[in-house]
Order: structure tokens, then C-alpha cells, then sequence
């Protein structure tokens, strides 16, 4: 270049040209660079000015994170402040299943540092098939500070494995109250649709567990609170970086029930091994007392999802754990259905107290032979003697002279194949026989017909009839009562946590019955007799009180014509099951009790046992000392 | 008064090569990055200070090469071409593998990355090979310093370094092209390279060619590759005109832009300053852009007006593609926003440039006094 300034000569008029033409093409550059800049204007002109609104709000979005606070279930004592489900908090290792390639190697790899039962394996592969892959799903839950503290140490070994913080229910009395208080479970697919359909399902973000069964699934709306929710500034990675904003959850309702501890357990010890199912209501509000079915289940179990193998064991079993008898159970009466038979007789005018029948032992109809279970009969048998020794024969004829409709009739009164409208779902409505109700049932015409002979037994509380222990219940309740008839319910207040204000479930009258006080004397009277010189008598030998109650036994199968029910010769399963309804104290009631034992043959011996317990319990004033909640953590601790 | 004439000529000797207007732009550009950087980092003063080292360093080797006369530069122009090829070469044989590319290359106690290098060197050896043979510009040479440009260009390619190829690439057509390169040929080259888009498709990466999907359409991998693209544009378009105010950027601060300090520090800028503080930053950049192309004009020989218009609209070709990337428009490529990003080659590389073009004006002026 030093040439150029030291021989400008000849080629300086050259140079000239060439730097013309460079500039030239640098001048082309310059607007192209201006061109380009103004293009990166342009741009952000559009994002800054134009799209400002859309990219603020993506980046609020960005930054604001949502979370729902779930609000503590309310708990569920009994009348006397015993707990029946309550929330304990404790600590879950979860796994987020989208966050990891191979599951089977983890929970193997997991099981090094927690121990992993098989049981928490297979419950682990329930839940995962039944959720979504990006929920946190618990494998193993209460862990002990040893486990946290050893988890945590290998924690960068596990991406996708939390440790959480969760509140559990527990179930403290287990298996005693599981078909009354039930469980809670898992939502599922179905009752998220269910929620989202009433309008709720907001109220449910974040909740993962909803009523199943029992309580928890009728009173899930007051149990449940109302969820809070906070607003939290993240940053990229998820984590909250400070709170925004904060609504706090409302926690949900305390239940106090009717029942009372100290008696479900007396009944629950007194059926020993029998399966069957009492239910005691206190006539004078419809106030349920007591509420067992036998065999129960440990509802612990359904928490958190059962595991295959529980719930196969649950569902498989002859016993049947999971039927609520007291519910959805329906048995035919048997000789307790005998006292409505009698109230009918004085109410329609069919029979007056002192008009006696002969009873041969068998009470011929047509061409067939209905018996008496007392060979050679009961001699003559007026109304009081016909309930006291409980004459078939007697309610036979009884039976053929008010007609099937007529019975149907009267027994509605008092709640025979009716629902009760207890608060508990799941009820059975049982089979009040009647010439509409075989219509209806049947599709044949010879089907459809009624015969005057199903009348008979009928009568004795047999043939098509069949009704809930509950509805037994309500019955006796109401007869006891004179005729004033309550909705029976469990629950006696829904108390709020907050304001403590407690809404009372108002005992209900449903119906009082236009009946003779005169008539009722005269079933009363007998009832008492039966439980002094009938066959109730033994049971309640030397009780301090004045009872009145009713035996039966319930045909499983039916005898053939001429033989004799021998309970040693029938195969278990087919035995007779027996019942007992009975009220006390007789001169102004404090409870009904309605009892059934299946396959324990004649009621006296073993179902008027089981209700004598009860009775003594509940009327000579032996309450439960309810349990101190520490003891309850302890108890959770351990399970 | 001897004494005050002697300062001022020591004080005009240590300032005749320094460039006033250049360097007052660089200043204020430093400045912007000092803001923001600081920012970026969460505010981490340890962050701020190792740039301001940077920034010194780099100052010094500008003002270290505004003393060297664009003669020197002639002179090594071919050795300094051949050493980095050599080197590049060595990079593809025994170069160590980071990320998943070969860029880096163990020189003793330290590693170098030679591509650097070519950035400065491509320009340089284009401008000396048509400087040399000026008198008799021919096809022959454009098509010889074609293949002088693409060699490096290929090496660089192969690593793979998109970014730097194409940074290299638009040094040196920008030389071939103030070099008077006709104007049949550029668009002849422009239809072919059209023409060949299916066949260099197939020869490019799938991380390549997942970053241009990924500029077309964002969306279709919002937690991958077009992660960086949309939190980067959410970052710009949630600025606005006035923007959320220093240190307020919400995605910066939550950690949404990846790179905050280094090739996305303009989203972090953007963010925080607005579309206002945007057209000060694109001022800037056109200032220091404007005041090369006035020294290139009126550069005293083809070498210096080669090289300098290269540096130049290299230096715009940084500020654009980094810009273009972080609001949007161009696929996410590793080119740091010049004398803003975090980080000192980028900046050294820069400055050194910006030292030639002072060089070039100052050395002219005390030709012509």
C-alpha cells in the first residue's frame, strides 16, 4: 500500500474509479444493514407494541402458579365424643410415574433404602393403573424419621421421588364401625365426572380422596370444607419462589352421631361368631343407637387403595363382609312380623283379644297342610297367648281372614317394604307382598295371579316377605312409640369447626298412626308377657327393667310338607336364621332394638341373648369412656 | 511553560490512535452490559466484576492494536490464515468432543478454540490476497479466494459450529463483495444457493435442522429445542414500550430466560428496558456500525478498505443475528451479543476488531500530515 502514496503516477485516475466503485458498494451495505435494523424494529415494535398484551399475559402465567389448599376433613365421633375417623398427618414417599423411565427398577432400587413390601407394591400397581401419569402417587406411607432421614441422603439417586406431607384418615375403631361410618377412597373417574357435573369439582382441586361408603360418603358435603387457594410466584424449575396471595381453606365439619361406642361394641362381642346385624333406634326421635352388620372389614384397609390381594380375600369371602345386612341385607320376619299381624286384626275389627282359636298343630287350606312347629298345637290360643308362645296356627287363620291387601295395607304404616330414609345410601327397600306387588313383580300371567294360599304364610311372616333389619327396627320403634313414627338417622349434629355452631339432624316425625290406645295395650301387653313367661322369658330372666319383645326364626330354605326342621341335620348355610325385635323400658320406650342372627336357627336362644346385652347396656346407664387422642395417635403410629 | 506542552504531547501521543467516537459507543455499549448483566446474574456483583476484567482486557488490546499499523497486519495476514487451517485440521483429528461437537483444541496447559480465530483471519487474508493482486483483478482470483473462504468455512461446518461458520462465511463474502465481486455472480450464487437448500437439508444435523423447525414453529416443542425461542420472545413482548424497570424482569429473575448473562442477555435487556431501551441499544450499535463505514470509505488502500468494511459488517452481523435469535426471528444459534454478552473471547475478538479500524483511521491521518 506504501506504493500508492509514494508513485501516485498514472494509476491515481484508476484508483479514483475503484474507490468510487468501493464506496458504491459500500453504500449498498449501509442501506442493507439500515434495511435490517429497521426489520429488528419492526419485530420488536410487534412484540413490544402490537402482541404486548398476549406476552404480558404469558409471562404472568408463567410466573403465577395456582395451588389449591385442601381443607382438613372434619371428624366423626360418637354421641359421647368417641372418635370414629379422624386425620393424622404423616409423611409418604410418592412417585410421579411421568417423570420415570423404568418404575419396576426404581421401586427395586427404592426398596434399598425404605423398606418396600410386596403388599405396597401391588397396591402401587392398583393406584398406577387407575391414575394418570402425572399425579404423585404414594409407594410407601407413613415413614419412620429413620426412613425420611435415609431417603434424604440418597435423594439425588431417585428424580421423580418425593417425600410428601399428607393427612390421613384413620379409622381408630376399624372393623366396628364399617358399614356405619364406611370409608373414604381414591376419586375415581366416575365421581369426578359426578363432581363436575353438580358444579363441585373446582371445590375438589387438589383433594384426591372423596366418601366411599357410609357416612363419609352421605355427609361428604359437610365433611369435605371448602378448598383454599394460594397464589404463588414461581420460577422456571417450579419452585415457589414467594406467596402473592392466600385464601385459606375452610375446614370441614365435625359429625356427631347418635351412635354410641361402648354399645356397638357390646353388640359387636355378643353376636361372638355369629354373622347377622342389630340396628337400635330410640323411638322416642328416630336417633340410631346402635348400627352392626357382622362380619365388618377394617376400613383402614381402603384409605389409600386396598391392595389386590385384601380386597380379593374382601370379595371372595362366603361371609361377605362387604354386604351391609343392617342396609341392604333382607330377611323374611319370621314370628316377629306377628304383633303388626295382631294390631291389624284389632284395628281392621277381624279379631277381639279374648276370641281364641283351637289349635290343632296344623292349619289345613285347600288340599295342603300348613304346621305349627309345636306338634300337637298349643290348645286354645287367644291373641295374648297366640304372640306369647307364638302360635303359627293362630296367624294362619289370621292371615286368611284379612286378605293379602289388607296386610299390605297396614304394614306400609309401619314401614314394611318401604325405605326408611336413614342417612346412609345403599338401602335396601325389601318386599312388602301384595296382589299389586306380585303384578308387578311377575311376568306371566299364571305368575302374576296371587294365591289365597300365599296369604297363609305370609301370616307367620314367611312366603314372599322380606325386609331390611333396619326396617324391623323402625317397626318395633314405631309400635313402641304408639304409632308416632320418626325418619331414623345416625347423625345427631353437623358441628362447625369454626363457629362451633352445631345444625342438629331435627328428629323428623314422618307419620303418626291413627291407632287405638286400647289395641296397642293389648300387643304391648302380650310383648311384656313374652319376655316374662314366653320365649323370650330365659333371655331376659332377672333383667331390672320391664321389656317387651318378639322372637322368630326365618326359613332359609323350605321344609318339605310333613318333615321335621332339624337344625343338626341341614348343612350350616342353610340353617334358620333368627330374630329378635324388642323395646325397653315397656312403660315409656328408650330403645328398640331389632336383631338377626344368620343360620342360628330358633331366635330365642341365640338373637334374644344378643338383645338382652343391649338392652342391659343402654338402660342401666353404663357409657363408654371416650378415647384420649393421644392414645389415637399412638394407635396411628403403630398401624 | 515547557512543562504543560510536554504533557500535552505525551497526552496527544497516548490518545493519536484512539478513536473518540468509536470508543465513546463501545463505552456506552459496556455500559448497557454492566446494566444488565448485573441484572441477569440475579445481581452478583462477582459477575459484574469479572466482565469489568473482561471489558479491561479488551480495552487494552483494542488500544494496543489502534498502535499497530495496518502494515503489520498485511504481513501476517497469510501466516495467521495458514496457522489457523493448520489448526482447524488438528481440531477435526485430535480436538476434544464438548456437547456433542469437536471445537476445542489442547494447546499445553489451556484449550483454544481456532474457529475464533478465523473470524478475524478469513477477512484479513481475503482483503490481503485481493490487495495483491489489485492492479489485475480477474475471475480467476474471486473464484481462488472463494475457495480460500469456504476451506475454513467447511473445517468449521464439519465440528459442527453453525453460529461461527456463518460468521466466518459473512466475513468473507463481505470482502468478496466490496471487492467488486459482479453482480451476475452474486445473484447466480444467490439462485443456486436457493437451488441447493433440499441438498444442504439433508447434509445438516438433526439439532440443525430441529433449530430451524423449531424458529418456523416454536410451539411444536415447548420444553425442548423451542423452549429458548418462546420464554426469550414472552421476555421481549412482556417488556412493552417502557418496560418492566431494571432488575424487575419477571422472566428473568424466575429464571425463565436460559443464558441470561451470555447470548440471551438482550431478552434480559428487552425485558427491563422496553421497546425504548431497545432503539437507544440499535442506536447504539448503528453508531458504532456508521462510524466504520465512514473510516472503511475513507480507508487509504483496498487492503484497509477490505478489511475494515469486513470487520464492520461483521460487527453488524453479530448485533443482528443475536437480536434476530433472541426476539424470534432467526434460529437459536451460539453468536453472543457483541460487547454486551458475558464472557471475554467474544468481547477480546471484538474489540481487536474495533483496535484495526482506529488503527486504520489513525494511521491514514499521520500519513497525510
Amino acid at each position: 500500500m506504501s506504493e500508492l502514496y509514494i508513485n501516485p503516477g498514472i494509476e491515481l485516475r484508476n484508483s479514483q474509479r475503484e474507490i468510487h466503485h468501493f464506496r458504491l458498494r459500500l453504500a449498498i451495505a449501509s442501506g442493507f444493514v439500515i434495511f435490517m435494523f429497521f426489520v429488528l424494529f419492526l419485530r420488536f415494535f410487534w412484540l413490544q407494541v402490537v402482541q404486548h398484551e398476549h406476552y404480558s399475559t404469558l409471562a404472568e402465567a408463567n410466573r403465577i402458579s395456582i395451588a389449591p389448599i385442601v381443607p382438613n376433613r372434619g371428624i366423626i365421633v360418637d354421641r359421647n365424643g368417641v372418635v370414629l375417623a379422624h386425620n393424622y398427618s404423616a409423611y409418604t414417599l410418592e412417585i410421579t410415574p411421568s417423570k420415570v423411565e423404568d418404575i419396576d427398577a426404581l421401586i427395586d432400587a427404592l426398596s434399598t433404602v425404605v423398606e418396600i413390601t410386596p403388599r405396597d407394591r401391588r397396591r402401587f400397581k392398583k393406584l398406577l393403573e387407575e391414575s394418570k401419569s402425572f399425579e404423585s402417587l404414594p409407594i410407601r406411607n407413613r415413614l419412620s424419621d429413620e426412613e425420611i432421614a435415609r431417603f434424604a441422603a440418597n435423594r439425588y439417586r431417585f428424580p421423580g421421588v418425593d417425600i410428601n406431607a399428607r393427612l390421613f384418615r384413620q379409622y381408630p375403631q376399624g372393623e366396628l364401625f364399617s358399614h356405619v361410618v364406611g370409608h373414604i377412597g381414591r376419586i375415581n373417574q366416575r365421581e369426578l365426572d359426578q363432581l363436575e357435573e353438580e358444579g363441585n369439582d373446582t371445590n375438589y382441586r387438589g383433594t384426591e380422596y372423596i366418601g366411599k361408603v357410609g357416612l363419609e360418603q352421605s355427609y361428604e358435603k359437610h365433611l369435605h370444607g371448602t378448598t383454599g387457594v394460594e397464589e404463588v410466584e414461581v420460577d422456571a424449575g417450579g419452585r415457589a419462589v414467594r406467596t402473592l396471595s392466600r385464601k385459606p381453606p375452610v375446614s370441614g365439619n365435625n359429625i356427631v352421631l347418635n351412635l354410641d361406642a361402648g354399645l356397638q361394641e357390646t353388640v359387636y362381642r355378643a353376636f361372638g361368631d355369629f354373622r347377622g346385624a342389630l340396628v337400635a333406634i330410640d323411638p322416642t326421635n328416630g336417633g340410631v343407637l346402635a348400627f352392626v352388620s357382622k362380619p365388618g372389614f377394617d376400613p383402614n384397609l381402603f384409605v389409600d387403595g386396598i391392595d389386590p390381594q385384601n380386597w380379593k380375600e374382601l370379595n371372595e369371602s362366603i361371609d361377605r363382609p362387604m354386604v351391609n345386612r343392617a342396609l341392604a341385607g333382607t330377611y323374611p320376619p319370621g314370628s316377629t312380623f306377628k304383633p303388626y299381624m295382631a294390631l291389624a286384626a284389632l284395628t281392621l275389627g277381624k279379631r277381639r283379644p279374648e276370641q281364641a282359636i283351637r289349635d290343632p298343630g296344623y292349619y289345613n287350606f285347600g288340599n295342603h297342610t300348613f304346621r305349627d312347629d309345636k306338634v300337637g298345637g298349643h290348645g286354645m290360643v287367644d291373641m295374648f297367648k297366640s304372640l306369647v308362645v307364638s302360635c303359627d296356627t293362630y296367624y294362619y287363620m289370621l292371615a286368611n281372614d284379612l286378605g293379602i291387601d289388607n296386610i299390605a295395607n297396614f304394614m306400609t304404616l309401619f314401614g314394611f317394604g318401604t325405605r326408611s330414609g336413614i342417612d346412609l345410601t345403599g338401602e335396601s327397600q325389601g318386599i312388602l307382598p301384595s296382589q299389586a306387588w306380585k303384578r308387578k313383580r311377575f311376568r306371566t300371567p299364571e305368575q302374576q295371579k296371587w294365591y289365597a294360599g300365599e296369604t297363609i304364610s305370609v301370616g307367620i311372616g314367611q312366603g314372599y316377605n322380606s325386609y331390611t333389619p333396619l326396617q324391623l327396627a323402625q317397626a318395633m320403634a314405631t309400635l313402641a312409640n304408639d304409632g308416632v313414627m320418626y325418619r331414623p338417622h345416625i347423625v345427631n349434629y353437623v358441628e362447625d369447626i369454626v363457629t362451633r355452631n352445631r345444625t342438629m339432624v331435627e328428629p323428623q316425625p314422618l307419620r303418626s298412626l291413627d291407632l287405638k290406645p286400647e289395641h296397642l295395650k293389648v300387643v304391648k301387653d302380650a310383648l311384656i308377657g313374652v319376655n316374662t313367661e314366653g320365649t323370650g322369658a330365659r333371655a331376659f330372666a332377672g333383667a331390672p327393667y320391664v321389656s317387651a319383645g318378639k322372637t322368630g326364626t326365618a326359613q332359609v330354605i323350605a321344609i318339605k310338607q310333613g318333615e321335621k326342621y332339624v337344625a343338626s341335620r341341614i348343612a350350616e348355610r342353610y340353617r334358620d336364621h333368627a330374630l329378635f325385635i324388642a323395646y325397653a323400658p315397656a312403660d315409656a320406650p328408650k330403645i328398640a332394638v331389632a336383631v338377626l342372627v344368620e343360620n342360628a336357627g330358633f331366635g330365642a336362644a341365640t338373637a334374644a341373648p344378643i338383645a338382652r346385652k343391649v338392652m342391659d347396656y343402654y338402660m342401666l346407664g353404663k357409657k363408654a369412656t371416650p378415647v384420649k387422642m393421644e392414645e389415637l395417635d399412638a394407635n396411628a403410629a403403630r398401624h | 511553560m515547557p512543562m504543560p506542552r510536554a504533557i500535552r504531547r505525551i497526552s496527544h501521543a497516548l490518545t493519536a490512535h484512539v478513536d473518540a467516537q468509536l470508543l465513546m459507543a463501545i463505552l456506552l455499549l459496556m455500559g448497557v452490559s454492566l446494566l444488565a448483566i448485573f441484572s441477569g446474574s440475579n445481581q452478583s456483583l462477582a459477575r459484574v466484576s469479572s466482565q469489568i476484567v473482561n471489558m479491561l482486557v479488551a480495552l487494552g488490546v483494542m488500544y494496543t492494536f489502534a498502535y499497530v499499523p495496518p502494515n503489520f497486519l498485511l504481513r501476517i495476514a497469510l501466516p495467521l490464515y495458514v496457522a489457523g487451517v493448520v489448526l482447524l485440521v488438528c481440531v477435526a483429528l485430535f480436538g476434544d468432543i464438548v456437547n456433542g461437537a469437536r471445537r476445542w483444541l489442547h494447546v499445553g496447559v489451556t484449550r483454544i478454540q481456532p474457529s475464533e480465530i478465523m473470524k478475524i483471519a478469513v477477512p484479513l487474508m481475503l482483503a490481503w490476497y485481493f490487495d495483491r493482486y489489485e492492479a489485475t483483478l480477474k475471475l480467476k482470483n474471486y473464484l481462488i479466494a472463494t475457495i480460500l473462504l469456504a476451506l475454513p468455512v467447511a473445517l468449521i461446518v464439519r465440528q459442527p459450529d453453525l453460529g461461527t461458520a456463518v460468521l466466518v462465511l459473512a466475513g468473507g463474502a463481505y470482502v468478496l463483495f466490496l471487492a467488486g465481486l459482479s453482480w451476475r455472480i452474486i445473484i447466480g450464487v444467490a439462485v443456486a444457493g436457493c437451488a441447493s437448500l433440499p441438498f444442504l437439508w439433508s447434509a445438516m444435523h438433526d439439532y440443525q435442522r430441529q433449530r430451524i423447525l423449531t424458529l418456523i414453529d416454536p410451539t411444536q416443542d415447548p420444553l425442548g429445542t423451542g423452549y429458548h425461542t418462546i420464554q426469550s420472545t414472552i421476555a421481549v413482548g412482556s417488556g412493552g414500550l417502557f418496560g418492566k424497570g431494571w432488575l424487575q424482569g419477571t422472566q428473568t429473575h424466575l429464571d425463565f430466560i436460559p443464558e441470561r448473562t451470555t447470548d440471551f442477555i438482550f431478552a434480559v435487556f428487552a425485558e427491563e428496558w422496553g421497546l425504548l431501551g431497545n432503539m437507544v441499544l440499535l442506536f447504539l450499535f448503528l453508531h458504532v456500525i456508521a462510524r466504520g463505514m465512514v473510516i472503511t470509505a475513507n480507508a487509504p488502500t483496498l487492503f484497509t478498505r477490505l478489511f475494515g468494511g469486513a470487520l464492520t459488517l461483521t460487527f453488524f452481523t453479530y448485533a443482528f443475528v443475536n437480536m434476530g435469535m433472541v426476539s424470534g426471528i432467526l434460529p437459536v444459534v451460539g453468536v453472543p451479543l457483541p460487547l454486551v454478552s458475558y464472557g471475554g473471547t467474544s468481547l477480546v475478538t471484538i474489540c481487536l476488531g474495533m483496535g484495526i479500524l482506529m488503527s486504520i483511521q489513525t494511521h491514514k491521518k499521520l500519513v497525510q500530515s
